[in-house]
This record gives structure tokens, sequence and C-alpha cells, in this order.
């Protein structure tokens, strides 16, 4: 094969514009939960497929790291394994499925079931940033509106879904309080995973690419979900155990099995389903050898 | 209406656009309590002074003045720390602030002070979110309380305006800007547009709310059987200039200027 | 019965306003100025002085025509004078209403002097009962008992229970007129102007009318009539101020 003919520079994205990046995530940590403007890039891969997390993760990822890339919970989706396969190629960085073993995890939906760590980095990919977007569609009036700290705009969405469901109906990109101060939409989140953002020891960074909106929660920053003194924030909740794991309280996908309408449900994070599988097989041989023995 | 000092004071007030006057030289004190309509014809002014009142416009000459407690200050409302601010020294936040909690207006377009697609409940419990209610209950029982108070019935509590009629958007219009018990409210023409007899509502309803709650109020209005019905004192607005001013009842029975006289004498008696 | 209508200089001149007077009218000039009629002026009143003393009924009279609306329509504050004073006991103190702020007029009008004409000025849409007892609760008065007091003071004036849920606008004329009555009298305010209130009413009201002004006179308010009955007035009136005697026309052609 004869070499390349484009060379990339390292993590896709040129030196100038990973700083210009880099800024907004600073000021981004410095504000956590105020979405900071930034010139976003094309990345070779279409708006709305992720290219604000990309971008973010470009500018943060090096040589020594490792990456994980879910989509849902899934590191075998086109599109995860795709990323992942980018910055293998781009920025010379490991990559690998196991929550404990990355360094950096770009993600479209889920928050691992693994806890996160100190120094682990949290990249989500962001579609529409802005909490108050489906209320007042205007941007200027939305900046005001954060910058005044006026928020009965956020609790007459959250009013009309008690009115009309008897209880707070959303269950994905709920939205929270960062800090005390700026309320921010966690991207199309389960609301599943929302109490794993408070006190998080890892970084969370959020790239809204077509919109051109990065913003952040440093490590250990409160994080409360809306909610009224008399319908607090709950967070969706499975009955059943996984169907392959056995594991409770984990976030469960539905999966269709057959083309009469069966289903089961497992675990929407297959990292921590198969290893949770592998250890209760380990378990199970362990225990049936000390039987024998 | 015991307190000496008004509440608004407007003084030699005007705003331009371009090289043209819309308004000039306006002057009045509004107390607690008062009700003021401003009458004239399209294009005498009447609606650039509202703007101008209402922030919506520069004040290019003059002042306007609102009695009020500065933000740092610890009076609030009832506190005897209270001034009269000039208006345009304030900052942007203290102006919403008294947005949220002393002033309303309502449009003559619903779909302007409403959002349409939220129920009617979500349109008149969004003032008190947005002062930090934070109890749905409690929420639900004042926005309530309010479309009974402007006669919606109960069951259209979680409907959206999109799907009433204009007589009761106008009332759920009413009912969100009072919900709060402002001290201020504006009114653009708030029944124009209304059949007749749905207007004799609105305007009854208006007025017993203004009286209960002692609210001072600017009205807007093309139509003097309006003035006559809800306000105390009128201004006549003419070529962007107050031609005459004063008790209602004597500006409408005892004009004095030629122009009032014309526009009392084009009066349809009722 | 007649008591000296001219003024005595030696009164209280830091007011103005003789002892023991609602009201006291003097030296008031009135002219209309009709723009729409090549801003012809019209010269109605001049020199006109009167005092109305608590709890007496003083009566305006001269022919029709006569500008005898026009002073009831200056001391209720609806006209403006072009000059004189025209002083009232408002609160403890004198206001003068010749040149007194709007909100000086509504404060007196809330809480001094009250009007009854012979046409109802009325929302369209509120219940008899509610026009009748606003005046109490513009007063601050509890708004179940303001109801019951008006109650009271429309079925004086016969006017059935079965009515009074409903806007007077549907009412016929007398029946208007005596809504208009009630809620004129349902308050106490210490001067009340008469502008023909009996116009058109049967024998029967007439004598409730009457009984309720001397009512109110007994009790010391003071009061300023126009009267087309002869009967009623003959009945209340404590004195007679000649209108035609100021009348501006007049006395220019005497001139």
């Amino acid at each position: 094969m004869s070499a390349p003919r484009i060379v990339y520079n390292e993590g896709y994205l040129d030196e100038q514009t990973k700083r210009v990046v880099r800024r907004a995530l600073l000021k981004g940590v410095a504000i956590p939960g105020f979405q900071v403007p930034f010139a976003s890039r094309e990345v070779p891969m279409p708006r709305g497929w992720g290219t604000g997390g990309v971008q973010v993760t470009a500018s943060v990822i090096g040589p020594e790291d490792t990456l994980k890339v879910i989509d849902q919970g899934a590191d075998d989706t086109t599109n995860a394994v795709s990323i992942r396969a980018f910055f293998e190629k781009v920025a010379g960085a490991a990559s690998t499925t196991r929550t404990d073993q990355a360094t950096i995890i770009q993600t479209r939906h889920r928050i691992p079931e693994t806890p996160l760590v100190e120094n682990q980095i949290l990249v989500y990919q962001v579609p529409i940033p802005e909490p108050l977007r489906m209320l007042e569609p205007r941007e200027t009036e939305t900046r005001r509106l954060h910058a005044l700290e006026e928020y009965g705009l956020m609790y007459v969405k959250l009013y009309e879904d008690i009115a009309k469901y008897g209880h707070i109906a959303r269950t994905y990109d709920y939205p929270v309080l960062v800090n005390g101060r700026y309320v921010m939409a966690p991207s199309p989140t389960p609301s599943f995973d929302n109490p794993k953002m408070h006190q998080s020891p890892a970084l969370q960074l959020f790239g809204a690419g077509r919109e051109k909106r990065i913003y952040a929660i440093p490590p250990y920053t409160d994080v409360e979900s809306l909610g009224f003194e008399d319908y607090p924030f709950e967070p969706q909740r499975f009955d059943r155990p996984c169907e392959i794991c056995g594991s409770t309280g984990v976030y469960l996908d539905e999966i269709i099995i057959d083309d009469r309408g069966g289903a089961m449900f497992a675990c929407s994070d297959t990292d921590y389903c198969e290893r949770t599988a592998q250890q209760r097989t380990e378990q199970q041989s362990t225990d049936t050898k000390e039987v024998t023995a | 209406m015991n307190d000496d000092r008004p509440l608004l004071s407007v003084t030699d007030a005007g705003h331009r656009y371009g090289d043209r006057f819309g308004c000039r030289n306006v002057s009045f004190d509004l107390w607690p309590g008062e009700v003021l309509a401003v009458v004239g014809e399209s294009g005498s002014g009447k609606s650039t002074l509202l703007g101008i009142l209402s922030q919506r416009l520069r004040v290019d000459e003059g002042s306007i003045r609102y009695r009020t407690a500065r933000a740092d200050g610890s009076g609030g409302r009832e506190g005897s720390a209270e001034e009269l601010l000039e208006l345009s020294t304030l900052s942007e936040r203290e102006v919403r602030r008294l947005w949220r909690t002393d002033w309303g207006f309502v449009h003559q377009n619903a779909a302007e002070g409403l959002r349409m697609h939220v129920s009617a409940g979500g349109n008149v419990g969004e003032p008190l979110m947005a002062n930090g209610w934070r109890h749905y209950g409690q929420i639900r029982a004042k926005a309530e309380e309010w479309l009974r108070r402007v006669e919606i019935p109960a069951e259209r509590i979680d409907d959206t305006p999109a799907t009433f009629s204009g007589g009761m958007r106008q009332r759920v219009q009413i009912a969100r800007n009072l919900v709060f018990e402002p001290r201020l409210v504006f009114m653009d023409e708030p029944t124009s547009g209304l059949d007749v007899s749905v207007q004799a509502r609105l305007l009854d309803l208006i007025r017993s709310l203004v009286a209960e709650l002692g609210l001072a109020v600017v009205i807007v209005t093309h139509d003097l059987a309006v003035a006559r019905l809800i306000s105390h004192r009128t201004l006549v607005m003419k070529d962007g200039a107050v031609i005459e001013s004063g008790l209602t009842d004597r500006v409408l029975d005892d004009p004095q200027a030629a122009y009032t006289q014309l526009l009392v004498s084009s009066i349809l008696q009722g | 019965m007649t008591y000296d209508m001219t003024h005595d200089l030696t009164h209280d001149m830091g007011t103005g306003m003789p002892p023991d007077t609602m009201l006291s009218v003097q030296d008031v000039r009135k002219t209309f100025t009709l723009h729409l009629q090549q801003s012809q002026r019209l010269p109605v009143l001049s020199g006109l002085t009167f005092d109305v003393p608590r709890g007496r009924c003083v009566v305006l009279g001269g022919e029709s025509g006569s500008g005898k609306s026009t002073v009831m329509k200056m001391v209720y504050g609806n006209y403006g004078a072009d000059s004189g004073r025209i002083l009232l006991s408002h609160q403890g103190g004198v206001l003068d209403l010749v040149t007194a702020q709007p909100r000086e007029v509504l404060a007196a009008r809330r809480s001094t002097v009250g009007y009854v004409s012979q046409f109802l000025r009325a929302v369209p849409r509120v219940p008899a009962l509610d026009v009748v007892a606003e005046p109490l609760v513009e007063r601050g008065a509890d708004r179940e008992e303001a109801r019951e007091r008006a109650g009271v003071m429309l079925a004086r004036l016969s006017i059935p229970e079965r009515l009074w849920a409903l806007p007077p606008a549907t009412f016929s004329g007398g029946e208007q007129q005596r809504v208009n009555i009630a809620r004129g009298f349902v308050t106490e305010r210490p001067l009340l102007l008469l502008d023909e209130p009996t116009a058109s009413l049967d024998a029967r009201n007439r004598g409730v009318v009457i009984e309720l002004i001397r009512e109110r006179l007994a009790e010391g308010v003071g009061m300023l009539g126009i009267f087309h009955d002869a009967d009623v007035r003959e009945a209340v009136a404590d004195a007679t101020v000649d209108v035609h005697s100021f009348t501006a026309a007049r006395q220019g052609s005497l001139a």
C-alpha cells in the first residue's frame, strides 16, 4: 500500500480549531451549565450524527487516551463503531468497550451503569442544547431568561405534563438545574440517568454541533432535576431484572425477538450486561466446583 | 389613594420616529386605583405613548418615573424605601422584575399576550411560577380561582386558548395579568375586535376587578364609550400631543378643545 | 321659609366657607365655546352665588333652559367653571371644585357628593342589586352587607325582588329611575344633588322619595335639587335659587 494522500492532524481538527473548542470548554467548566457558543466545524459525518460530541472529543483526546463510544447503551452500533474507528485512525487513541478502562466516553444517550470515576471524561452528543426552546423559540429571549435566571417558563412545561398526565411525563432530556444557577438540557439522556449527573466524579462535557453550543458540568457539581414540591422529580424505574444478566435497577431496552411481537427486556448498557453475565457464569462455575469438591 | 405620591409620574415625555415625533410633551400623574384612558384616532400618538410607558419604545425626551424600591433596598413592595425612580435608569433585570411583580399588559390581540398552545391553567399559573411558586397544587388552585373570577368554566382549565373564543381569550389574558396582583396594568384596546355584547361583558369585568384590586390602569382606546365606562380620567391625543385632559365625564360632557368636541359629537348615541 | 342667600363677608376668611354649610357657590361664571359652530361663545351663567347649609334642601328654580342642569353639573364636576369658587365641605376641610384636581373631585364624589339624575348610566351587564350596592363597595363596605342595604332600598322603592339579579338596562324607564334613586340614597354622603329624581314616578313612589329626602335632611344632609313636580318641591324645599337671575344672556340684555 502507498502512503495516504492526505495526512490529518492529530485528532483530525487543526490545532487552532482545537484551541477554540478548548477555550469554550474551559469557559463551560468555569460556568457550569451555561451554553457557550463556539464555531462549530465540519467533521466527516453529517450534522445531527454527533458532530458536536466528535469535536469535543477531538479537542481533548490524545494518543495516551482510551476511548469508549456508546449509542443508546451499546458499543456495537454503526455510529459508535464508526466514531471509535475514526479516532483510532486520526488520534492514535486506543479504544475499548469497557467503561472502567476508558478515559473518554462519548455518548449519545446513556450514562454507563458502571459508576464513573475521577479523571474520566463523559462527552455528550447534544441535538438541542436549549431547554427552553420548545416554549420560547426566540434565542435572544431564552438567552436573556438564562442571564436573568428567569425559569418560570421551564416549570410551565412541567405543569402542563402534570395537568395532562397526572405526573411529569418527561422521560428523557429532563431539565436540570446545574450548580444552583443554570437550567440545562441533559440532551436525550433518559431521566433514569439524571441522578448519575449529580456530584459525578467525572468531568461531563456537552457538544451540540449543529447548534454550535458547548456546555459542561465539572466533577462534583450539584445537578438537580426540576420538579414541584408536591410533584418532585422521579426517575424512570424498571420493575423487572435484565433477562440476560439478571441485573436489577438498570435501564432496560425492549428487544423484539420474533415476528409475533414477542419481546425481551435487557440492559441497554451492553458492556455492563456482558460483564455481569460473565461474572455470574464464573460465579456459578465456582459454586459448581465448590459443590463438586 | 391616601398616599400623596403618584405611582407613575410622566413629565414632558416624547418619542421620535426619525425626525418626526410620535408623541411629545406628555405629562400626567397616575395614582393607585386610578384608571386613565388615552383616547384618539389612529395616528394620534396614543399607541406610541403606551409604547414608551411600557418601555417598548425609547423615551427620547422628558421622563417617566415609577414608585418602587431600589433593587438593593430591603423595602420591597410595601417598604418605606419606595421612591419615584426614573425608568430609564433601571437595569434590565430590575425592569423585568417590575414586569413580573408590579406591571401587567393586556394586548388587543390575545395571541400576543398568551401562549396559545399552553393550557389556560398554565397561562394563568406562569406568572406565579415566574415568581418562584413551586407547589403544583397551590399554583393550580390559584389558577382555578382566577379563571373563575374571569368567568371561564372550571372544566376548561386544561384546554388551550387556541380553542377559545375571542372573548374568552381576553379573559384568560386578564387573569394571567392579574393573578400576581400587580399595581399598574397597561391595556391596549382590550375590547376592540370583539362583538358588542362580549365587549360589554369584558368591560364590566375589567371595571370590577380594577376596583376590587385597587389597580392603576392606563387604557388606550379609540372608543369614547369605553373611556366613559371604565376610566376616571381621560387624555385626548391628536397629532402626537395631549390636547385635553381631565376627569373623564368632564372631558366628555364639557369638552373644551375643538377636536374633543368633534370626537364627542361623533359618538353614536346608545 | 327663606334664608339669606347673599354672602356675609365676615365669615371664615381662611376658607371662604360659611359655617354649617355643605356647599358655597360664589360668583361663578360659565361659558360654552362651540368650536363646531364657528367657535361661537355661549355665555350661560355669571355671578352665580348661593349656599347649601347642612340639613337644608335648596331648590334651583327658573324656567327651562335657564341653566339649572349646568349648575348641577358644575357642582358635581362634570362641567368646569370659568371663574369663581364652588366650595365644598369635604372630609373636615374645604375643597374648591373650580380648581380641584380630577382625583380630588373623584374623592369628593366617593365620600361627599352624591348625584341622583333621572337617567341611569350603568354598565350594561351588572345586576340591579350591584348597581345600587356599588357606591357602598367603592367606599370600602363589605360586599354582602352592601347588597343587603341595597336590597332594603330597592324594596322601599317597590322594585320587585325578582328583578334584583337582572341588569337595569332591561327595565322600564320608571324602574330604571328608581334603581338610580336607590343608588343615590344608599350611601350617607353629606351632600346630595337631585336632578329631577321624581320626573315620571307614580304618586306612591314620589311619596317614598319625599320620605327619603326628609330622612336624609333630618340627618343633616345638604341637598341641591331640581324638581319638576311642584308638590315634591313644596314638600322638601327650604329655599329657592332663581337661576334665571344669574343667566348671562339676561344680564347682558339688562346691561
